[in-house]
């Protein structure tokens, strides 16, 4: 359907689409979704650089591509230095980078890739001042091996490493604060989005584009596949993680915390309401379910006071 | 003009990086190779060479930062040793299987355990496989001037191949000797600017590098590292030659010193083929038919150059510095390779030497000698001796 180009600028989602039907993701994906909006907004001017991971199968086999965009497809734990590499050669070339006219390289990892075995590239990318952006699409597990745990994973989920079985062997551990970090270093521009809220999402790519030095999203992305969820309640899903504050929606900008919840002014829901959708929680014990509830909150009401003294 | 400097290894590939423009470097410092990019740093800094210094956390990092660059069509270089090759090793073969030009400086240096800083060529042998190019320099001057052949034989059309230049640990890379430097004119003459025509990221033509390779396709994009490599053999001696006519130096893949009419024939690589040339001239004033040959390329592997040189000596008593557990040195598994199937080929014993910075003395090379005179009177020979064991300690 053709978009008339009046009605094309008023659309807070932009109509153009540089990633291409056909693709190989599991229904309800989570991280397919994710890439279309960053394709969207930045459209073929964009150099990206994806590890091995689901994206690797999604992006398609040789000779396939589902990108519209150079794609570099490289191994598991280098993205940051990739990118970086990629970053530089255009430098040196006298392209312009970033900007609306510019080239806006991008690295595009999951949480294992990003959280543990890439952490060391991803943290000398940062640490550099690359001028790029790194978005770690989070799933919460290693996804593409079949479902194990990363660090990303969150305390109380079945994996297919932490089976549950007799002595209750589940993730015992909360999940990985990335994102803190990644603010550690002092980079200008880090945020959270969400596949549930797009228009968010996509101001959130659009400020990374304008602002000079590196920049990070954690991009909340489902997996129906790995989470044991119906593959209609992806978006569900993700909108709950914010509901509840398991994954609450945020920007740090040079230094600054802002607090970016749709509705700021309501409670955080119940974690249950996010627990409950998936079959990845059912072995938790009401205990668990209270040890994650605690979690949450306390890391929310520490979210909330620091944009409150940092805002 | 082209001037004379008074230089350690390590500054004279810093200098072949500088005359070869670059337009990213990125590299982790490790001894014995740290002073490479510490040199080139200083050229950036004082605006003798345009390039981007990326100062990566890992070899790792270096390496993918390299093969990040490279994909995105610029020139690119970097250095290490021993480890921190070693901690390349996964992404030596993407760069290779992605047809990246990229060049690599080595101080050869021993792996660990024991840590061990100083020479042997373990690391790089060890790389054997991965499709890059492999050269050797005896000294200095053949450090400098093999890493500008090295741009010229990865990036030529026939070859695109990411390729490194080893040199001995402390005994070039910390060692000053006299090493003329090219013109920069002539240089840019021989070298020109790297435009690739091949894949390279660019948004004005969206393509996507290093999917994933199903069995029906994998096969193939392995052939053509296989092709590139044969090609290379061509391509090395097509540069050797323009080399030598700009600049006036004479590089083989093979090098032979007094191997007319010798019965034996000593086969070594990197700074050995100089204490090993002497040796054999010490032995020629006693009247003693012996010859010296010096691997210069390894990989490609000259099997051609390896079949000539057999043909003048009755035994090849390899001298290496590096081991494959259970079989011997590389070069021998190479050479036995490359004369199975010969209806007349010598015999060829190999000795293992010089490991991990031991120094390799005529009363070494006396010892290797005897045994390889033992293979010439038809006596019962090892096939692999380790020379210079100090015994009381084992």
């Amino acid at each position: 359907m053709q978009i008339p180009e009046n009605v094309k600028k008023r659309l807070s989602i932009p109509a153009d689409e540089h990633f291409y039907a056909g693709h190989t993701a599991c229904q309800g994906c989570g991280a397919a979704l994710g890439l279309r909006y960053v394709l969207k907004t930045y459209g073929r001017k964009t150099i990206f650089t994806i590890p091995a991971c689901c994206s690797t199968i999604i992006a398609g086999p040789w000779p396939y591509s589902t990108l519209d965009a150079p794609l570099f497809h490289t191994a598991f734990e280098t993205t940051g230095a990739v990118m970086g590499g990629i970053e530089a050669a255009l430098k040196a070339k006298g392209y312009k980078v970033k900007g609306e006219d510019g080239v806006m390289v991008v690295g595009w990892a999951g949480d294992g890739g990003t959280a543990d075995i890439g952490l060391q590239a991803l943290s000398g990318f940062l640490e550099r001042g690359h001028d790029a952006l790194y978005i770690m699409y989070d799933n919460e597990a290693y996804m593409n091996t079949g479902i194990q745990r990363s660090s990303s994973t969150p305390y109380g989920a079945w994996t297919t490493n932490t089976p549950g079985g007799k002595k209750h062997f589940l993730e015992k551990r909360h999940k990985k604060k990335v994102i803190d970090i990644v603010i550690a270093h002092e980079i200008p521009y880090a945020a959270t989005a969400s596949v549930a809220y797009p228009e968010d999402f996509i101001r959130k790519l659009k400020k990374a584009r304008e602002i000079k030095g590196p920049s990070f999203i954690q991009l909340f992305a489902p997996c129906p596949t790995g989470w044991r969820a119906p593959t209609d309640k992806s978006i569900e899903l993700a909108r709950l993680a914010v509901q509840t504050a398991y994954f609450p929606l945020f920007e740090y900008e040079n230094g600054k915390y802002k607090i970016n919840m749709p509705s700021p002014k309501k409670e955080p829901k119940p974690i249950e309401e996010f627990l409950k959708l998936q079959g990845r929680f059912k072995y938790m014990t009401q205990e668990d379910i209270e040890s994650l509830q605690n979690w949450v909150l306390r890391e929310w009401e520490k979210l909330k006071k620091l944009a409150e003294v940092f805002g | 003009m082209p001037i004379r400097k008074v230089m350690k290894a390590n500054e004279a590939a810093a200098w072949a990086a500088k005359l070869a423009k670059p337009k990213v470097v990125a590299a982790f410092p490790i001894t014995p190779s740290t002073l490479v990019p510490e040199k080139i740093s200083e050229f950036v800094a004082d605006g003798e060479l345009d390039a981007e210094f990326v100062k990566v956390e890992s070899e790792h990092s270096a390496i993918s930062a390299c093969v990040g660059a490279s994909a995105a069509g610029v020139r690119t270089f970097t250095a290490t040793a021993s480890q921190g090759l070693a901690l390349m090793h996964e992404i030596l073969f993407i760069a290779a299987g992605m047809r990246l030009p990229i060049v690599m400086a080595i101080g050869n240096r021993a792996l660990s355990a024991p840590i061990n800083i100083w020479n042997d060529w373990q690391d790089t042998i060890s790389e054997r496989d991965t499709g890059w190019l492999q050269f050797y320099a005896e000294n200095n001057q053949e450090a400098l001037d093999l890493i500008l052949m090295a741009f010229k034989v990865a990036e030529d059309e026939r070859v695109l191949l990411p390729a490194m230049v080893g040199f001995d640990a402390f005994i070039l890379t910390h060692t000053v000797e006299p090493v003329e430097i090219p013109d920069q004119e002539l240089v840019d003459e021989f070298l020109g600017e790297y435009e690739p025509k091949h894949a390279y990221l660019d948004p004005a033509r969206p393509i996507t590098q290093g999917a994933l390779g199903f069995p029906a396709h994998y096969m193939e994009a392995r052939y053509t590292v296989w092709e590139a490599n044969e090609n290379a053999k061509k391509v090395i001696d097509e540069v050797f030659a323009e080399f030598e006519k700009k600049f006036g130096r004479k590089y083989q893949k093979i090098e032979e010193y007094r191997t007319d009419d010798a019965d034996i024939i000593f086969v070594t690589m990197g700074s050995l083929a100089g204490t090993v040339k002497e040796y054999v001239d010490k032995l020629r004033e006693e009247g003693i038919k012996v010859g010296a040959a010096k691997v210069t390329v390894y990989r490609p592997f000259p099997t051609e150059e390896v079949r000539e040189l057999a043909k003048k000596a009755k035994v090849l008593a390899l001298l290496e510095k590096n081991i494959t557990f259970s079989v011997g040195g590389a070069l021998f598994q190479d050479f036995s390779r490359a004369l199975i199937n010969e209806s007349e080929k010598p015999k060829i014993v190999d000795f293992i030497l010089g490991l991990g910075g031991r120094d390799v003395t005529f009363k070494d090379l006396d010892e290797a000698f005897a045994i390889a005179k033992n293979a010439l009177a038809g006596e019962e020979f090892d096939e692999v001796n380790w020379i210079g064991l100090r015994k009381e300690i084992l």
